[in-house]
């Protein structure tokens, strides 16, 4: 006892410590991560176990460990797909901070490796929509013209003429959508998260659909007419018109008028 | 050379005034005497802005084509390809985008009517704080009020020429507001859309009303408003030397004129900054006019906010009853009128007569040149800041949703609190300025009376401090005692000594009411008499103290000055 003791306060002995434990994180790492060259879309028998537990340790608080749901604190899951789960996780909403009017986006909690697992999983659990493939979502491939109609007559009500964001009732809002990825608008469409509602294939084809983040692809390009003051409309026009310009020139009247001869 | 330029110039000028005796309005004008300052300059603002759009207006009618024939969009804007529009707003993509410099210019124009009627307003407030519009200015308050409300009509009128979906859906607002109106409404807006709305005959008669009608009118108005100033002469703040019956300042020409004319370019030089930098009305984002979509952010231009805030809070339903009714198979929107109509006329209309209702109070007939310092009229203060509170209340309901998504508050507890601000706010804030108005009148009796605290305190043998008061100058006194003392106005009698009941006592008696409510609680100026007593029993010690003071400063340098010369002796 007393030589183990006297080993264990030797001087080095914190060092070898953590050189052990590092040397023992690499190595599970090493072995734990799955390489790069391996990903596919397809989602294999690991994937499902692998989200499984994922979602035993982070949303089954919540939605139960059988993601049937908890009336009144979060709904079921079976047969909302894979998409869905692709879009609240991959946008930072789910796993919700604080329950409130509506899950916010916030920094993604999650590698997309370990999204890709989770959306297996509770794509596993009952036939939903499947995460959209590149070619669906390339705003290169959609007509911006036609996504402009689509877009105004579909989500201009919520999001805005060019998808800048607006209140709804409670508290609640439809988000800009300036900053969202082609991915993340294609199934929000396909899923309706919160309170937006589903635009399925039959009501919105995929092809429409591609023209819409066409639409709002082409708006990073910039507003022709100079800085956009938040692509809000004439509130905050307004609001400069009175705080810049008329402040600009009423500035200019006193200091002309400061020059008193 | 200069003595054949001058040759030039003055036989131009004479072959000019022998034709038109042009010479003595020459004379007349660049001698007419203006008081300075810069609050002085805010109608002017105005009047540039308006420059501006005329200049601007006049580019654009050369490439917009007011037409609300179908076409399909050829142009270069991607999200446009194909896209079928009417002419009206074709045009106005071309003006934007293959025009060159069509953009800056309908920046320019835009950016100048938020402008306009912003500076308006401003001009409205100065003129309505220092009790500018009293006689015999009333006519012209109105007169500028006209060209406030004209300012509006100009505005939306230019606001749905592009014919796109924002102002689209502002023109269908119109339309419910003007279909709201009991029993002429469906008529009117049969007749002024050309049947059923929209139509395609608005585009082309709101064309007309807004490059004919309604700035010629307003050019007209400015005339008459211009040709008033000179007829009654500026107004002057109030100091030594100016009175009622006089205009201290400089001539027109030729100090005025080149700070006038460098201050059109002034103004014509922010608005081109403001407009070549940050893009206004983005129609190519709304996209061409359809009834049925309608996107979130969707406001009129922020002049007519104040409406739609109105609108979005009444309520549905007052006190269990709904706000619209339907009578004999009529239906009566309450709930539309109301708010559209019936609130913003008397708003409008309080304001139209504001100088008739102050000069009731008064009872005063004289001519007012010489302008009130704000606090001197605490009531009329405070009746202005209540008014500002309202309407900037009901702008900020008009954007509620812009503030809910802004805040991350939400939209129905926004509008619940306004239903309540707008009641309590206003009256709120006449009461809190009416008190800040009479303190500080009492602060500047207390400076007349007392003068400058000079910081200065001198302690007398017999252990007296005096703190020594500084007087004010000439100047200073004269701009806090010489403002209107109003007192309630005094009736006659209900009946006379026989008892017979009086013509018009009513009248009078509202009048008195009006009076008591402006100058019941009132601070007295300093009379001639209370300064001079207060100069005799302050001024006396005062004086005495200053005296003291200075030499007891000279006493103790004197002191120092032995102490160093000791000190030197004793070091050495």
């Amino acid at each position: 006892m007393h030589a183990i003791a006297r080993r264990r306060h030797h001087r080095a002995a914190p060092l070898l410590l953590v050189l052990a434990l590092l040397a023992l994180i690499t190595g599970i790492a090493a072995v734990a991560a799955p390489s790069t060259a391996q990903a596919s879309t397809e989602a294999s028998a690991d994937d499902v176990v692998a989200g499984e537990r994922l979602f035993a340790a982070n949303c089954a608080s919540c939605h139960g460990l059988d993601a049937q749901g908890q009336d009144g604190v979060a709904p079921s899951l079976v047969g909302i797909g894979a998409a869905a789960v692709d879009f609240q996780v991959g946008t930072g909403r789910m796993p919700m901070q604080a329950s409130g009017p509506q899950a916010p986006v916030k920094p993604v909690q999650f590698s997309q490796d370990q999204i890709e697992q989770l959306a297996a999983w509770v794509a596993s659990l009952g036939a939903g929509p499947a995460i959209p493939t590149a070619d669906e979502v390339d705003p290169a491939l959609g007509d911006p013209a036609n996504g402009m109609l689509v877009f105004r007559t579909n989500c201009a009500m919520c999001h805005g003429s060019i998808g800048g964001g607006g209140a709804l009732t409670q508290g609640k809002f439809a988000p800009s959508l300036l900053e969202t990825t082609p991915t993340h608008i294609y199934e929000a469409m396909l899923t309706g998260p919160q309170s937006m509602p589903v635009f399925n294939d039959a009501n919105i084809t995929p092809e429409m659909k591609r023209d819409v983040i066409a639409y709002l692809d082409f708006q990073s390009n910039g507003s022709p007419g100079g800085l956009s003051l938040g692509a809000i409309g004439p509130v905050s026009e307004g609001l400069w018109a009175w705080l810049v310009l008329l402040g600009l020139i009423i500035a200019s009247t006193i200091w002309v008028g400061a020059r008193s001869s | 050379m200069g003595a054949k330029l001058d040759r030039a110039a003055s036989g131009t000028a004479n072959y000019v005034d022998e034709r038109t005796s042009i010479g003595g309005f020459v004379k007349f004008f660049a001698r007419k005497i203006f008081p300075d300052h810069w609050s002085f300059m805010l109608g002017e603002i105005a009047l540039y802005s308006f420059i501006i759009l005329l200049l601007s207006g006049v580019f654009l009618t050369a490439f917009y084509v007011p037409s609300m024939t179908e076409v399909h969009y050829e142009g270069p804007f991607a999200t446009m390809h194909g896209v079928e529009m009417t002419e009206a707003f074709a045009s106005t993509l071309k003006t934007s985008f293959e025009v060159p410099g069509g953009l800056l210019i309908r920046q320019i124009h835009h950016w100048s009517a938020l402008l306009f009627i912003a500076a308006i307003l401003v001009h409205m407030c100065r003129v309505f704080f220092t009790g500018a519009f009293r006689k015999p200015r009333e006519l012209n308050w109105l007169v500028g009020f006209t060209l406030f409300v004209l300012g509006l009509a100009a505005g939306f009128t230019g606001y749905s020429l592009p014919d796109d979906v924002l102002s689209g859906n502002g023109l269908r607002i119109i339309d419910g507001i003007i279909k709201g109106v009991p029993l002429i409404g469906t008529y009117t807006s049969y007749w002024l859309f050309g049947g059923e709305y929209p139509g395609v005959d608005i585009i082309p008669r709101l064309f007309t009303a807004h490059i004919l009608l309604v700035p010629g009118l307003i050019l007209a108005l400015i005339a008459l408003h211009l040709f008033l100033v000179f007829l009654h002469k500026h107004t002057q703040y109030p100091g030594g030397g100016r009175s009622h019956r006089n205009v201290v300042g400089l001539p027109l020409f030729p100090v005025y004129t080149a700070k006038a004319g460098g201050f059109f370019f002034v103004v014509f030089g922010i608005v081109a900054l403001v407009a070549s930098v940050f893009t206004i009305n983005p129609v190519w984002n709304y996209g061409p006019y359809d009834p049925s979509p309608v996107s979130a952010g969707t406001q009129p231009d922020w002049y007519i906010l104040f409406v739609d805030g109105l609108l979005r809070m009444w309520p549905g339903w007052l006190f269990g009853l709904p706000t619209e009714w339907e009578l004999w198979g009529y239906t009566l929107s309450l709930n539309i009128i109301l708010p559209a109509v019936i609130v913003p006329a008397l708003f409008f209309g309080i304001i139209a007569l504001y100088p008739w209702i102050e000069a009731w109070a008064t009872g005063d007939r004289g001519e007012k040149h010489v302008l009130d310092r704000p606090r001197n009229v605490p009531v009329r203060t405070g009746i202005g800041v209540a008014f500002i509170v309202f309407y900037v209340l009901l702008v900020i309901e008009g954007s509620n949703d812009i503030v809910a998504n802004l805040f991350h508050l939400s939209l129905n507890d926004i509008t619940i609190f306004m239903q309540w601000a707008i009641f309590l706010l206003p009256p709120l804030a006449f009461w809190i300025t009416k008190r800040i108005c009479l303190g500080l009148q009492r602060k500047d009796r207390e400076l007349v009376l007392h003068g400058h605290e000079t910081g200065t305190i001198v302690r007398y043998e017999h252990g007296e401090y005096v703190e020594v008061h500084e007087p004010l100058d000439a100047q200073e006194t004269w701009l806090r005692v010489s403002y209107e003392n109003y007192t309630p106005l005094e009736i006659e009698p209900e009946r006379n000594d026989h008892g017979v009941a009086r013509n018009g006592y009513r009248w009078d008696r509202f009048k008195q009411r009006l009076s008591r409510f402006y100058f019941e609680e009132r601070i007295e100026p300093v009379t001639p008499a209370e300064l001079e007593a207060a100069r005799h029993h302050h001024g006396g010690a005062s004086a005495h103290g200053k005296s003291d003071a200075a030499e007891a400063e000279s006493a103790d340098k004197r002191l120092d000055a032995e102490w160093n010369e000791l000190d030197g002796d004793a070091k050495k």
